[in-house]
């Protein structure tokens, strides 16, 4: 099937060489810090995990969102997500493949990472984690090839495909699980050791990830006249809309546990996050408070049937919801696990422009494997005329 | 091909020379020791169940009276003097609210409150960074210390987010530029970029008969000792005075013990 990346309009191999580039150049960056270390990022001894680790979350986070349809269609034979579901499978392995890619720019002694297999240590949450990571990788590489191919083929996906459908059901939400329990199982920091954290995870992973799925369909409808499906469509909103309630259910549950207890403790990383510190704002503050005008307007946009269901008013929520969802799990929950530091203390920590630079070119690698896997399937699903309804 | 056996019988000869003189003895005797069920501890080693340490917080007037222990502590481990927050930490000094913000009240009285404490690796009975570590770099030694395999480090930086005392530094950069040239002190090495490190409890002067560093320079006023020996000087130290330790709601039983 790969000689269908032969065959492609000239804007997309444009398209292809712009992401080849920004991943040039952001590699030149990464190069830089290898040599002179993590040095050139906002890390620092207090806060010792940054950006690079927060988008490593929120990115396990969009491959497990592809659960959100293979369970309705595999479990529940809900038919009109059997067209849509490949390009959900391919958004899970760009997003694993950014995950590794997150996990490899943060680590001092990158060469040194196989010591995670080599030196195997069961009671690290880390060592699951990567274990994991590589079979939802695998997983989703072979079914989504598998099916592609039978599609390609006019005939049933081979038997010994649907047992792996269903293990990859439960191992998305392993994995997610698996994340969270890196932050919940850390005594001291206070902002992470709470038990609703896998649940939180989880519930902005269900509403992010399909939104951002629903969005980039929604720009491929608009490049190639490939049409998801008015149903479908209908149908992965409806389970945006529920999982983002729940979101930001799970979030007012954790500000009752914490303000209504009024233990010092877990009350500060909240109120440095929304708040600041001695009555000046972090930087950060201003973003949070971003994310909350925008998960509610998001809500609100997307609760109304009758809104949810307008063309124009939908990605306007749905790029609110992301947006939200990102601050969220992709600033806060980081700079709030190591703010207030363990001495009590406000150690400022802000992404430096290199730091950046570098998490771009991951995404860039993210957005360049989607290309070309959506290329693939995009071709065979024109090929046997499932392009529309 | 003539050249590779040319090698060869060069690397033959100089290893036979090498074994038959005796340079390649010291090799042989580290790997020796270091391999699993061979080791064994030097005569002269110190050896306990449990090291802990106490500090005698009132013999200590000024910060100042600390910066001997500091500055021997740094040196014997070639710590780099980093500016900024990217620094390396092992053996520093805080304020009481920094050190004990449990113990915290308004009322504390003035002199406890303005003191400067010393901190460190408490070297944990339950250590969450021994938990986390994901390639056993950072372990627990039959002794008590938790200590660092600097070689084996992969700079995820886990076990700094899991230490609740902050007692683990990165080197952000390579610190040799940072040290004295020759660096303080040869016998120990010197860590490279992308690694984390913390204090050893002077495992490697234990090793050999020594008191940790620290408890050298401090003229008694740290106390160093096996905690499951009732007649060693941290036990008659603790069982003749109120002491604390940091965090001790957290369940990891610090191995540092501060009389107040």
């Amino acid at each position: 099937m790969l000689e269908k990346l032969l065959t492609a309009q000239k804007r997309y191999y444009v398209w292809l060489l712009f992401l080849l580039c920004v991943i040039t150049g952001c590699g030149l960056v990464y190069l830089q810090q290898l040599r002179e270390g993590l040095t050139v990022t906002g890390m620092n001894r207090d806060v010792s995990w940054g950006l690079y680790i927060s988008q490593f979350t929120y990115f396990v986070g969009v491959a497990a969102s592809a659960v959100m349809l293979v369970l309705p269609a595999y479990f529940h034979h809900y038919k009109q997500f059997k067209r849509m579901i490949i390009f959900g499978e391919f958004m899970a392995v760009a997003a694993v493949i950014m995950c590794a890619l997150f996990i490899v720019v943060d680590l001092g002694q990158p060469q040194r990472m196989l010591n995670v297999m080599l030196h195997p240590t069961p009671n690290s949450v880390m060592f699951y984690d990567m274990l994991v990571l590589i079979g939802y990788l695998g997983l989703n590489i072979v079914i989504g090839w598998t099916t592609l191919e039978a599609e390609r083929l006019d005939t049933d996906p081979p038997k010994w495909v649907n047992p792996l459908i269903y293990i990859s059901i439960i191992w998305a939400f392993s994995i997610h699980t698996v994340t969270a329990f890196l932050y919940a199982g850390i005594p001291g920091r206070h902002y992470w050791l709470t038990a609703i954290m896998a649940a939180r995870f989880l519930s902005s992973a269900f509403c992010s990830g399909p939104s951002i799925l629903l969005l980039l369909l929604l720009i491929v409808r608009r490049l190639t006249s490939f049409e998801p499906g008015g149903e479908a469509v209908k149908t992965l909103t409806t389970i945006i809309v529920y999982a983002m309630c729940v979101n930001v259910f799970f979030y007012l549950l954790e500000i009752f546990t914490v303000f209504y207890s009024q233990i010092p403790v877990h009350e500060e990383p909240i109120l440095f996050l929304f708040a600041g510190h001695d009555g000046q704002l972090s930087w950060v503050s201003y973003w949070m408070w971003v994310a909350v005008g925008m998960a509610f307007l998001s809500l609100i946009l997307l609760i109304p049937p009758q809104w949810r269901t307008n063309p124009t008013l939908l990605p306007v929520a749905l790029v609110m919801l992301v947006a939200a969802t990102w601050i969220d799990k992709g600033l806060g929950l980081l700079i709030g696990g190591f703010t207030p530091n363990m001495f009590e203390t406000v150690t400022p920590y802000m992404p430096t422009g290199r730091e950046i630079a570098v998490a771009l070119g991951v995404y860039a690698v993210g957005a360049l494997v989607l290309s070309l896997l959506w290329k693939i399937a995009l071709s065979v699903k024109k090929d046997v005329n499932a392009f529309s309804d | 091909m003539n050249k590779s056996r040319r090698s060869f019988l060069k690397t033959a000869g100089i290893s036979a020379f090498a074994l038959s003189s005796g340079i390649a003895e010291p090799a042989n005797e580290a790997y020796a020791k270091l391999a699993p069920g061979r080791y064994t501890r030097g005569e002269t080693a110190l050896t306990a169940k449990r090291w802990a340490m106490v500090v005698l917080t009132r013999e200590f007037k000024t910060p100042q009276d600390y910066e001997p222990l500091i500055k021997a502590c740094h040196s014997a481990h070639n710590v780099p003097d980093i500016a900024g927050r990217q620094n390396i930490k092992w053996l520093w000094l805080d304020a009481y609210a920094h050190v004990f913000p449990d113990d915290m009240n308004s009322h504390l009285d003035e002199y406890t409150r303005a003191a400067s404490y010393p901190l460190l690796c408490n070297h944990c009975s339950n250590p969450p960074c021994v938990r986390v570590c994901p390639t056993q770099a950072t372990y627990k030694m039959e002794d008590g210390i938790v200590a660092m395999d600097y070689h084996r480090c992969i700079g995820c930086r886990f076990c700094m987010a899991g230490c609740p005392y902050g007692a683990r530094s990165f080197n952000f950069m390579d610190p040799r530029p940072h040290l004295a040239n020759p660096a303080p002190n040869p016998t120990f090495p010197t860590r490279m970029s992308g690694v984390v490190e913390k204090c050893t409890f002077c495992a490697e002067r234990l090793a050999v008969g020594r008191f940790p560093a620290c408890v050298e320079a401090s003229d008694g006023r740290l106390l160093f000792g096996d905690l499951e020996n009732p007649s060693s000087d941290v036990r008659k130290a603790l069982a003749n005075n109120y002491s604390i330790r940091r965090k001790p709601s957290i369940g990891t039983q610090p191995g540092v013990y501060y009389i107040i």
